[in-house]
């Protein structure tokens, strides 16, 4: 059990966070693609989100807190580096939660207003997480080399969000607005792949921990598939999503939902394989940094009980709100 | 000019808690109002009720959304500021934070989005249950924030391993000796927030005479809760400071400005603190009040300042947000029994009683700041009570990093009060009716296509 423990929960952590990637992500790229729309579909794509987004945020809050609890000398070291990005990060997230609120609610002259600010609050905290993921990867250091890599990763992670977003829309929108997300769904898949086959190139060249550890027979093998499904994934949603459009409507929209998730979920599997076991590259192992056992077991019974109730009445929330998105009306 | 890290680090908290603190304050007294407004609905089949509800989830909403991302940038300030303390104290400190997380903010975050949004999807029974579960959701997250901060102020059920803190009995942990009375107290002063909340606007909405009935019946039910809650405070207040006299005695001696041990010490209603030759100047001072009031007895002993020497919390700030906080305590009061005598006299409130009512809208809000300022910097030095000093535990970021967040925190805070005042008041001109075509823009679809 001692030494099952941080294993555990490094796999609620991993979990979380890339359960917040998917969710929050798909729901700052609709905030990212808010400018290209006209007022009213503004609307529509804000109440696609608006059951969720408290949600899909609070994924983030467990994950740091999961940090916090199991790994607390990790999580000092990691927030006091990333101090900058999480902060910015923080006031971008700010301001997109509570322009959500303000465009309906501060009167129709501040309507634009707020709906530039959900814009930029989505844009800061998504660059701001980038920002933070790069500097993470790279064992937080600040040389030249690896903040470039970390401006990298802080232009590629909106552009994936941005086809999280699109390929929700897909789901939740129809008519003009849905063929206009078909067309920024489209024109996403280019910037995401380029920047995603970066940041894989870039990893192992400014960490020789991870590359030692991907590059190496027989693992590289077994590693493939990795980049082989998101490769796949690509050509896939390039095929698709140049079909006609009536076509495309006819499709289940959560398949090509399922194209970023899956992006996502490689991403997230190299990175784990990249980094595990330690909780900071080259710094620090998940066993030095784990809380104390006794720590761990009392909240390990609360996760046992709570994540699977967490994870049904998240279903149950997306089942109420399944179907294309209607206006949002407190009746 | 030189700043000192600790003191920035103070500052950064101090603006980033006080801040987020408003919003649940609000959300968690006024999720038992919503609920109360449902389940009136339900039972009585009253549409006012639903007027009540359509007009006060807007704001709950709203309200909701401030104190969600606020308190997301609490989560990550322990780490960025207080990166030691989670170091000596994170082994208990971590657990706690993490079932509310885990029992609390899923809950209300999820339901919320059936409470808001969900009325045309879900039974009305389903949408109670909804409203109940975002409403005991913001009370258990409460509980276990609460519980975490008593248990600094108050440590208890711990011991130490490999030279940290760690729990050696959860349950002494969680129900730590100020607990259960910081827990009320809190819980008792959001409720009070949100009805001077609901009954300042409410007025306001009788001033502008906005949605007539459902405005008077909304109003008669926050003065009715308010005079019979502001009482109870104050007691469940009196035994939360005799838990402080018995646990934290330097607070109470900061409090009360003693600063000499003394027997039938005397009461001082006002004063000015002078820390430096340690006297208070133009005291207006009640013989052995505070020995009554603290020991139930003419004669008890007071412990003074001087038997905490360096280990007692700067004077001056704690005995003002004490007297600003029973100050609006007993205005509260006197409010909201002259309320209460005027409804029952009268059968309606007018001209200056609604007038009063609403330039009380906020005073909870005052309330509340003072009475956290007491608690927590009537801590100090300390950040566990005499357990880990809060100097010990600052992150080492340099200063100009931290004005910098510092000014952009504040600048947005400043953005936010006002735009939240002003939606506030922009809502409470309006009549909930109207209020809900804000929302009718043309559906991206009809119903029939709907999956």
């Amino acid at each position: 059990m001692e030494q099952a423990l941080p294993l555990i929960f490094v796999a609620v952590m991993g979990l979380s966070l890339l359960l917040y990637v998917i969710l929050d992500g798909y729901d700052l790229g609709v905030g990212l693609l808010l400018p290209l729309a006209n007022d009213e579909e503004k609307d529509t794509m804000i109440a696609s989100i608006g059951p969720f987004w408290d949600a899909n945020e609070t994924w983030i809050v467990m994950g740091i807190g999961v940090l916090l609890i199991a790994f607390p000398r990790a999580h000092g070291i990691i927030l006091t580096e990333l101090y900058v990005p999480v902060t910015l990060m923080l006031l971008g997230l700010i301001l997109r939660g509570v322009a959500f609120d303000f465009r309906v609610k501060a009167g129709a002259a501040k309507k634009a207003m707020w709906n530039t600010l959900f814009f930029l609050g989505s844009l800061i905290a998504s660059t701001a997480q980038g920002w933070m993921l790069g500097s993470y990867v790279t064992g937080l250091n600040d040389s030249v080399i690896n903040s470039v890599f970390s401006v990298l990763i802080a232009v590629s992670l909106p552009a994936l969000y941005i086809m999280l977003g699109a390929t929700w829309l897909l789901i939740k929108t129809d008519n003009a607005l849905f063929e206009k997300a078909v067309g920024w769904a489209k024109r996403s898949l280019l910037p995401a792949a380029i920047g995603l086959f970066l940041v894989s190139i870039a990893t192992p060249l400014v960490s020789d921990v991870i590359a030692s550890r991907w590059f190496q027979l027989p693992n590289a093998i077994g590693l493939l598939p990795i980049p082989l499904s998101c490769i796949l994934v690509f050509a896939l949603l390039f095929f698709i999503l140049h079909k006609p459009v009536a076509q495309l409507r006819q499709m289940n929209a959560w398949l090509l939902f399922a194209g970023p998730v899956t992006i996502c979920l490689m991403a997230a599997i190299g990175l784990a394989y990249s980094i595990f076991p330690d909780i900071i590259i080259g710094r620090l192992s998940i066993w030095e940094a784990a809380a104390h056992t006794d720590s761990l077991r009392f909240v390990f019974y609360g996760v046992a009980i709570t994540l699977p109730c967490i994870l049904a009445y998240t279903v149950f929330i997306y089942r109420v709100f399944s179907g294309k998105a209607e206006a949002l009306s407190y009746d | 000019m030189e700043f000192d890290p600790l003191l920035l680090a103070r500052i950064q908290f101090a603006v980033n808690i006080s801040f987020h603190i408003l919003f649940p304050t609000i959300s968690i007294g006024l999720g038992y109002f919503l609920l109360f407004f449902r389940i009136r609905f339900t039972l009585t089949g009253d549409p006012t009720w639903e007027f009540i509800y359509a007009f006060w989830v807007k704001i709950f909403a709203l309200t909701f959304a401030l104190g969600v991302v606020t308190g997301i940038t609490m989560s990550f300030q322990f780490g960025t500021n207080w990166p030691g303390y989670m170091e000596q104290a994170g082994n208990i400190a971590g657990p706690l934070l993490g079932y509310e997380v885990l029992t609390a903010f899923f809950l209300e975050a999820s339901f919320l989005g059936i409470m808001l949004f969900g009325k045309s999807r879900v039974s009305n029974r389903v949408h109670l249950l909804a409203t109940a579960v975002v409403a005991l959701g913001t009370s258990l997250s409460a509980f276990w924030i609460l519980s975490l901060n008593s248990w600094m102020q108050t440590p208890a059920g711990y011991g130490y391993a490999d030279g940290v803190m760690v729990a050696k009995d959860w349950l002494a942990v969680i129900f730590n000796p100020s607990f259960p009375y910081r827990f009320f107290h809190m819980l008792i002063a959001s409720l009070l927030t949100a009805s001077f909340l609901v009954a300042g606007v409410s007025a306001w909405r009788m001033i502008k005479q906005v949605d007539g009935p459902a405005t008077k019946k909304v109003l008669n039910t926050a003065i009715i809760v308010a005079a019979v809650l502001v009482p109870i405070q104050i007691w469940v207040g009196d035994l939360h400071g005799l838990n402080t006299l018995k646990h934290q005695p330097a607070k109470i001696a900061a409090m009360e400005g003693v600063w000499e041990t003394e027997r039938g010490a005397p009461l001082t209603l006002f004063g000015i603190i002078d820390e430096e030759n340690k006297t208070t100047h133009y005291a207006l001072k009640i013989p052995k009040l505070a020995s009554l009031v603290l020991t139930h007895q003419w004669d008890g002993e007071i412990k003074g300042l001087n038997e905490f020497a360096g280990e007692h919390p700067p004077v001056a700030p704690v005995f003002w947000a004490f007297r600003i906080m029973v100050a609006m305590g007993m205005l509260m009061l006197a409010v909201s029994w002259w309320s209460c005598y005027r409804l029952w006299r009268y059968h309606t409130l007018a001209g200056f009683d609604l007038k009063v009512l609403s330039a009380m809208t906020f005073s909870g809000w005052v309330a509340v700041l003072a009475g956290w300022y007491v608690t927590e910097i009537g801590r100090q030095p300390w950040i566990v009570y005499q357990l880990i000093r809060t100097e010990q535990v600052v992150a080492e970021h340099g200063a100009g990093t931290v004005l910098s967040s510092l000014l952009a925190y504040c600048s947005m805070y400043i953005f936010l009060m006002i735009s939240y005042i002003g939606a506030l008041r922009y809502l409470s001109d309006k009549p909930a009716q109207s209020l809900s075509l804000l929302h009718e823009y043309t559906p991206a679809t009809s119903t029939e296509e709907r999956n």
